[in-house]
């Protein structure tokens, strides 16, 4: 069981999610962040934390953000974790604003 | 001792050992200045609600001890366990000897429901009943008739759901968790049959996560139930469904609608989810017989409609009531305390006293911010008031401060059997040997003087710094 990073993460890379985080699961490329299931506890506090609802629990996915599990298994093993909230990306409100939040 | 030259030591004391005290201490010893981090906690254990308010069933959420373990390993960090302040040590000694000092102590206790015949036997708070299937050792000796039928518990967010959970699973599935013994010996005798989890609101307006409300719909041997007609909305609740922004309505909704259609089976035990109605008195000659409820309308735009009582009471006849309506802080001596919210006054963390903050002391977790969020919350939370902290330091570090090497013969002075982390390593492992043959990850100590004959002092080795 994990919690999955999805889509919307894509071009925001807020990180209020880390910052929430009691186990240190999140892992970040340049990109977006990855949540490393190994290490996820479920306790959901990242869910309400990210401001464009990236994060889904697994068994709430909806089916087309289905691949993202695979990807954040994967991706999260090869990069280093994220240890503290980091500014966003320059696209990133204009990304939160395309998609309605 | 600071080195000609060199930056000074800063020493700070941690005041709490659970989730917002640990976050506090991590803060500090990753700020990449040289600090020693004192945390003092009044149980010989610590973890706070981790160990004492996680529910037994929900092992993966008690994984964030891995953390604070790696934390309390942490060169510069010391625990300081069996030691109360207030009692051991005062907030003046602390000023004395430290820097700053973090209040990091959670919500003791609970908000009352403020009706007559509350404190009738029979009628406790989630508190107690999970401090006490949690081994705590303030709650050990609390009872609960369990021979009770039909019990109510009042409040409708994920402690109820927890209280609610052990009184509705099956004993042989509370078995192999690290409930404690005490619980499940009486659990196993619960004649319960029928739990009504009562909100003053609508099914909207519940504070259940989903994830736990469907775990309630889970429990084997058990059916979930609603009166179909609490499941109309009004206007307001409509667009409270409708917001994109409500995390948990919508699948709440949509659980309550599927068990309005469901049917308990003969023999089944029933949870019923009752809406709209408040408790006005709890009455009964002795001990609580039945419960006076009056039914609510609900007035208010979205996201802020309140619970208007109407003329219509109705009786639940129960046994057994938990409340479970919020923890509350508990004052501290000696901290400015808000008593319409059972919090500390702050700013970002410091303690306020009317509009002066004062120097040097600092609140974090539910103690700053009320009993709300959950144990990841407390990491950003904490990490505002340790900035708060730092950025104050310039001042606060002009004089030395002795720290540890000034608490130590100070407590010892006292008289203080003083608990390292050494040894609650050494309860831990006893905790979990003595679960073994029962196949259970641990077998809680659940008095103070079990905890202290485990971990005796080993003299010098106990003062060595992990």
């Amino acid at each position: 069981m994990s919690h999955i990073v999805t889509d919307n993460c894509h071009l925001c890379r807020f990180t209020d999610c880390v910052a929430v985080c009691p186990v240190e699961c999140f892992h970040a490329d340049d990109e977006r962040t990855y949540i490393d299931p190994d290490v996820c506890i479920d306790c959901g506090a990242c869910i309400p934390a990210c401001p464009v609802r990236a994060i889904y629990d697994i068994i709430d996915m909806p089916d087309e953000q289905r691949r993202w599990i695979a990807i954040n298994a994967e991706r999260s093993h090869a990069l280093p974790v994220v240890y503290a909230k980091q500014d966003p990306l320059p696209t990133a409100a204009a990304r939160r604003a395309e998609l309605g939040y | 001792m600071s080195v000609e030259g060199a930056a000074p030591m800063i020493h700070v004391a941690i005041v709490g050992a659970g989730p917002s005290g640990f976050y506090a201490a991590e803060a500090l010893l990753r700020s990449g200045l040289p600090v020693k981090v004192d945390m003092i906690e009044r149980l010989p254990t610590p973890f706070g609600l981790v160990r004492s308010g996680v529910a037994p069933d929900h092992p993966k959420l008690k994984e964030a001890i891995l953390v604070y373990d790696r934390i309390a390993r942490t060169p510069g960090f010391n625990f300081f366990g069996n030691v109360s302040v207030g009692r051991d040590v005062s907030i003046s000694d602390l000023r004395a000897i430290y820097h700053a000092a973090v209040f990091a102590c959670g919500a003791e206790t609970d908000r009352r429901l403020g009706i007559p015949g509350e404190d009738l036997p029979c009628s406790h708070t989630a508190t107690e009943f999970v401090g006490w299937f949690n081994g705590h050792p303030d709650y050990r000796d609390r009872t609960f008739d369990l021979s009770q039928e039909a019990v109510a518990i009042v409040g409708q967010g994920n402690v109820a759901a927890d209280v609610c959970r052990i009184l509705a699973k099956s004993v042989d599935e509370l078995r192999t968790t690290d409930i404690a013994e005490h619980a499940l010996d009486a659990l196993a005798r619960s004649k319960v049959r029928e739990i009504h989890i009562i909100g003053r609101r609508g099914p909207l307006q519940a504070k259940f996560t989903t994830k736990e409300l469907r775990e309630l719909r889970e429990i084997a041997g058990c059916a979930t139930l609603v009166d179909p007609a609490e499941l109309t909305l009004n206007a307001a609740s409509e667009v409270e469904l409708a917001d994109r922004n409500n995390l948990n309505g919508p699948g709440n909704l949509k659980l309550f609608r599927a068990f309005a259609s469901q049917k308990a089976a003969f023999g089944q035990r029933t949870i019923l989810f009752r809406f709209h109605l408040s408790p006005v008195a709890l009455v009964g000659e002795g001990y609580v017989e039945k419960m006076i409820l009056t039914r609510n309308l609900l007035e208010g735009p979205p996201f802020a409609q309140v619970a208007r009582p109407t003329d219509e009471a109705i009786e639940l006849p129960c046994g057994l009531v938990f409340r479970s309506i919020g923890y509350r802080g508990v004052p501290i001596p000696g901290l400015p305390f808000k008593e319409s919210r059972g919090t500390v006054p702050h700013v970002a963390g410091r303690v306020l006293d009317g509009t002066a903050t004062l120097p040097g002391l600092y609140v974090t977790g539910w103690l700053k911010r009320g009993p709300t969020g959950i144990i990841g919350t407390n990491r950003a939370d904490s990490v505002e008031t340790v900035a708060s902290l730092l950025a104050d330091l310039p001042k606060a570090c002009g004089r030395e401060k002795q720290g540890a090497e000034a608490l130590r013969p100070l407590l010892e002075g006292r008289g203080v059997r003083v608990l390292n982390y050494h040894n609650w390593l050494m309860i831990d492992s006893a905790e979990i040997d003595r679960g073994k043959p029962k196949g259970k990850p641990r077998e809680k100590f659940t008095r103070i003087y079990e905890m202290l004959a485990v971990s005796p002092d080993r003299g010098d080795d106990a003062r060595r710094i992990l």
